[in-house]
């Protein structure tokens, strides 16, 4: 097990939505090499899990650390480490998929045209390289933004439904993608519906209403 | 290898061009909206030259004001409509400098254009080629300002249906000032007295704006966020 500083830890985190207390009391701690899947049904924070862990939704009560220190004491080195995939693709559709890219890792690191190339290559959508993301199907800007992740070279995932949308080919290829991150020494928190069918070990957390 | 935050603001900058480009019914619109009203005033009052030199420094800056007005509705709104603006939240490069390069970027689009194309307006309205310089001056301050303004605005109504009506009534009445001091420049331009007092004035609040805006269109996007 490594060390708990390495990782990112969830320390008993309360949520309100207006009324309903959607978060009550989540604690989790994702060290590097671990892979956490969150299920439950719809409308049981799961979303919201990931958006306080990547620091767009300040929690209640509770705190959310990486490597030690708050999130919040430290959000450009830890969004510097951070690469967050919501439930939208979040694509413009004026720009190509190439664009796109350029314009959200050009933010986080220097990349070149080359590199983000490699990127779609790998999240296989190459041939979209220079095509306006409105004309791409849903499951093809899923790829771009999976690529995205992939091109930001993040040492922290938080993928919200990286399955959605997609074939047969593009699941096993989500799949591939997390396990190769893990191996390397990444960590990854996915949202998702459905079994993760990995070769690595995975842990799961099931939220419930 | 990190991205310093002068990159960063270009690149938003080169972005945010880029998009408005490829959409240039949008980059127009506010254009031909600025044309158009300060065309029909002459059509619709027949007056002579001279009298419409007298209303000209209004309806100029009223024009102006609206056809920026018309824009800043979509300066973060389809950003958070299509998630974009998450990314650029969580880009590491701190959401103060993203506001500051979209801002700065939609006053080149609307701003620095309507104030290129003034001058056309401005001798349809029978405004003399002496008042051009004062007139183009305190409308790119006055313009800028609007812009600052209108970011703050806009960041507290992207989460509302009809958020450009509220957005109106937020930013229109803190345009007051830019109204009246704008004009007042343009009029004494005109009638080629001292312009200084009002072209000070409509400097210090686009310093005063530029300086405190870019926090408070942060906080209110921020609260939008979440």
């Amino acid at each position: 097990m490594s060390n708990a500083l390495d990782g990112l830890k969830v320390d008993k985190v309360h949520v309100w939505r207006g009324d309903r207390h959607v978060l009550q009391g989540v604690s989790i701690e994702v060290h590097p090499r671990d892979l956490l899947h969150v299920s439950g049904p719809n409308g049981t924070g799961k979303t919201t899990l990931l958006r306080v862990m990547s620091g767009l939704l300040r929690p209640e009560q509770g705190s959310v650390s990486w490597r030690g220190q708050s999130i919040v004491t430290q959000r450009t080195e830890y969004q510097a480490a951070l690469a967050y995939a919501a439930h939208e693709p979040a694509l413009k559709g004026d720009l190509t998929a190439l664009e796109n890219l350029h314009f959200s890792v050009g933010l986080k690191r220097r990349t070149t045209a080359a590199e983000l190339r490699a990127a779609l290559d790998r999240a296989g959508v190459a041939a979209c390289a220079e095509l306006p993301a409105r004309v791409l199907s849903a499951g093809q800007r899923r790829r771009v933004s999976l690529a995205r992740v992939l091109a930001m070279r993040a040492s922290v995932w938080l993928l919200d439904e990286p399955y959605a949308n997609l074939d047969a080919a593009g699941s096993e290829m989500v799949s591939e993608l997390l396990q190769a991150h893990v191996a390397e020494g990444g960590l990854a928190l996915v949202v998702a519906h459905r079994d993760l069918a990995l070769r690595c070990p995975v842990r799961r957390l099931e939220l419930n209403s | 290898m990190t991205v310093g935050a002068w990159e960063a603001f270009f690149l938003v900058i080169h972005r945010e061009l880029c998009l408005s480009f490829r959409r240039p019914e949008q980059l127009f619109q506010p254009l031909v909206f600025f044309l158009i009203v300060t065309t029909l005033f002459p059509l619709g009052l027949s007056l002579q030259l001279s009298a419409l030199r007298d209303i000209a420094p209004g309806v100029l800056w009223v024009a102006a004001l609206l056809s920026s007005l018309l824009s800043l509705d979509s300066l973060f709104k389809s950003d958070a409509d299509d998630g974009t603006l998450e990314q650029l939240a969580l880009s590491g490069q701190g959401l103060t400098l993203i506001v500051v390069a979209k801002t700065c970027a939609h006053w080149l689009v609307t701003g620095l254009a309507l104030v290129i194309v003034s001058p056309v307006v401005a001798t349809a309205l029978g405004i003399p080629t002496s008042a051009f310089a004062t007139m183009m001056l305190s409308l790119a301050l006055g313009t800028l300002t609007l812009s600052w303004l209108g970011a703050i605005g806009a960041g507290l109504t992207i989460g509302l249906r009809r958020g450009n009506v509220l957005l109106s009534l937020i930013v229109l009445p803190l345009a007051t000032p830019l109204l009246i001091f704008g004009a007042a420049a343009t009029d004494r331009a005109i009638s080629e007295a001292s312009t200084a007092g009002a072209v000070y004035f409509l400097a210090a609040l686009c310093v005063f704006t530029c300086t405190l805006a870019p926090w408070a269109a942060t906080a209110a996007l921020r609260i939008t966020l979440e």
